[in-house]
């Protein structure tokens, strides 16, 4: 094990998929020279050569193009969507194209590619900058997203989406680039569809992703201080979801609070309520709370984005709800 | 096009405004001051302020993430500008906004944006609406070299074309998209070759000579206000710093750099200005320190503005 950043995990982890498998490559704008806005592709262009890491121009739909049209042919494409808001532009290629592809023609392609991604709000980037748009994937058949929340989940579950056969989201969050944690030393792989019980615990379980997994660690420390102990789930992969882990969990506490960053309405929160509430109805005896943003744009100003996005006290309040 | 001293101390005015606004919110935010990112115009003064001289109040235009200039050049407010960069109630966009997408729709500023080449198309949609309802009136889209890749770009100059709308489409081709260089994003030299492949005009002009931008502008516009159909001009310019405030630019040429910077549109304008006896040193500098003033009051105006209330976050997002 090693200390490493968030953003150091995404870099070494490229890296040490591209030098295994010489059909991974990188296109995206800015990956190259740059080495990405915050650092995720730094020094792979001295390392891989302009074949393997491809400075685009500003022309989203014809990377993920790209991206869709080098994975039939069996190359293994990541390609960097800066921030999730931009991904908008280049929906087509993503929902009609990477997810049904090989649906649509009987199973004759496999369409390898990874789209990597930041979402969140919390450093004042306004509406078109900050947004958490994950449930709009989940909402496509053929297509896997993933989020991971510390530096050892990038690893593994970007190593899991670089070697998966099928188009995979994988999110990453701003505001986590320079979090460290220990990241596993030589190949780690995530399966995907197994979620990570980052706090064991008792009388609640509080299932989440991404950023707001820390805001619900710290919450749940809070919480046992007042004598609640909070079980914290990270699902890490939302498509496939690990439904046991969380229905076990539920078992054992008869309590659910989801968090998530986006909005409320129709967020991911949404799906796992309902799953739970139809597979686990029995095991409740609460009823499930999602705590989650207003149904708003993320507004600038900082007095309004701290408000409005997902805090320590919000989560705190949710689950006290429940006793 | 012979402009009288006035119209031409108005573009130095204008220029400066700029540039000053710009050098303020860099200070600002390097102290901390200010959220999120800032795209600095410093260095592209000459195209905003050569094309919007040509404008009327009922003329539109929309922007891009690098702003601040085409607003204030198009007559915006700098204290509801820089209130509105501090997140205050009294911004124009009520905090919601912060740089990026400030509009003022009472003086035609339709918007900057956060998503490069989205301006375009709106653009061609409030050209159809200003003919829809018979005005006279023009829309100037501004956008990037890096945005000119986007389809938006393409399918907005095609619209404008079959459609016969009255926009004029400024590319500021300051030779970067991010940190990519336009040798390495497009084949061509010139962008206004583009314009061929829609049939619309395409001229390429000195970004960083006011003159120049302001004599193409004021053909296209005319031609666009006489129902003569878009066009699209090329102003080459150089931005003197990074894509975005901490950007540490390994990807500019230090000589590049240098060879940019002494075409600085402003020492240049004032030179032209002197040396043409429209000006003395004097009255420039006077131009200066009035601006300076306004601009200091504006970050007085801001920074004593009162915040948003939490409650406000609930507001706007639907009419009516
Ligand atoms: C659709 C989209 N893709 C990518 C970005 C990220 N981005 C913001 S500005 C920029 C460069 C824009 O270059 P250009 O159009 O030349 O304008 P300039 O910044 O040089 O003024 C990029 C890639 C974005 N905001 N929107």
């Amino acid at each position: 094990m090693a200390k490493k950043t968030y953003i150091e995990a995404i870099r070494e982890t490229q890296s040490a998929e591209m030098q295994r498998d010489p059909d991974v490559f990188i296109a995206g704008e800015d990956v190259g020279v740059m080495g990405s806005a915050f650092g995720q592709t730094a020094g792979l262009l001295k390392e891989f050569g302009m074949q393997r890491v491809v400075d685009t121009p500003i022309s989203e739909s014809a990377i993920i193009g790209l991206g869709v049209g080098a994975a039939a042919m069996g190359l293994r494409p990541i390609l960097v969507i800066d921030f999730i808001d931009f991904m908008a532009v280049c929906m087509d290629e993503v929902l009609n194209q990477a997810s049904k592809l090989r649906y649509m023609l009987g199973g004759q392609v496999k369409i390898p590619l990874v789209i990597r991604s930041q979402i969140g709000a919390g450093i004042g980037a306004a509406a078109q900058h900050s947004q958490s748009l994950e449930a709009f994937f989940t909402h496509m058949p053929g297509m896997k997203t993933v989020a991971a929340a510390t530096p050892a989940d990038v690893k593994g579950l970007l190593t899991a989406a670089i070697r998966d056969d099928n188009p995979v989201l994988f999110i990453e969050h701003k505001t986590l680039a320079r979090f460290e944690g220990e990241v596993p030393e030589n190949d780690y792989v995530i399966p995907f569809g197994k979620a990570d019980i980052k706090r064991a615990g008792s009388d609640v379980t509080i299932v989440s992703w991404s950023a707001m997994v820390h805001k619900c660690l710290a919450a749940a420390e809070s919480l046992s201080k007042e004598g609640i102990d909070a079980e914290v789930i990270d699902i890490r992969s939302l498509i496939p979801l690990d439904r046991e882990c969380i229905l076990n969990s539920v078992g054992k506490t008869g309590k659910l609070v989801i968090v998530h960053e986006a909005v409320e309405t129709s967020g991911y929160g949404a799906e796992i309520a309902a799953m739970v509430a139809d597979q686990g109805f029995d095991l409740l005896d609460a009823p499930i709370k999602r705590v989650a943003a207003p149904f708003t744009p993320v507004p600038f100003s900082p007095v309004l984005e701290k408000e409005w996005v997902v805090n320590e006290e919000k989560i705190i309040n949710a689950v006290k709800s429940l006793f | 096009m012979n402009l009288t001293k006035d119209q031409m101390l108005n573009l130095y005015e204008t220029m400066v405004k700029i540039r000053e606004f710009e050098e303020k919110a860099k200070e600002l935010m390097l102290g901390g001051k200010l959220a999120g990112f800032l795209h600095l115009y410093c260095g592209e003064e000459a195209i905003a302020a050569g094309v919007c001289a040509n404008l009327n109040d009922k003329d539109c235009i929309t922007s891009t993430h690098r702003g601040h200039g085409h607003i204030i050049a198009k007559g915006g407010d700098i204290n509801r500008m820089m209130a509105e960069l501090h997140g205050k109630a009294t911004g124009y966009c009520k905090g919601k906004s912060g740089s990026m997408h400030i509009a003022d729709l009472d003086i035609g500023i339709v918007g900057a944006n956060g998503i490069v080449g989205a301006g375009l198309p709106i653009a061609v949609g409030v050209a159809f609406a200003l003919r829809y309802k018979k005005m006279d009136n023009v829309v100037v889209a501004f956008f990037g070299d890096g945005a000119s890749n986007r389809g938006t770009f393409h399918e907005a100059l095609n619209m404008a074309s079959v459609l016969n709308l009255p926009v004029v489409f400024i590319c500021e081709n300051n030779h970067f998209g991010m940190s990519t260089p336009q040798s390495v994003h497009q084949k061509i030299k010139d962008i206004s070759v583009r314009g061929t492949a829609y049939d619309i005009p395409g001229k390429t002009v000195d970004g960083n000579d006011v003159l120049a931008v302001h004599e193409a502008a004021a053909e296209a516009i005319g031609r666009a206000r006489k129902g003569g159909g878009p066009s699209l001009i090329e102003c080459k310019t150089w931005r003197h710093y990074g894509h975005f405030i901490g950007d540490p630019e390994p990807y500019k040429d230090p000589e590049e750099q240098k060879k940019w910077l002494a075409t600085d549109p402003i020492p240049r304008f004032a030179k032209y200005l002197i040396e043409s006896n429209y000006a003395i040193q004097a009255d420039l500098d006077a131009i200066k320190n009035s601006v300076r003033e306004k601009i200091e009051a504006a970050v007085r105006y801001a920074q004593s503005s009162p915040d948003p209330l939490p409650e406000d976050i609930y507001s706007d997002v639907y009419a009516g």
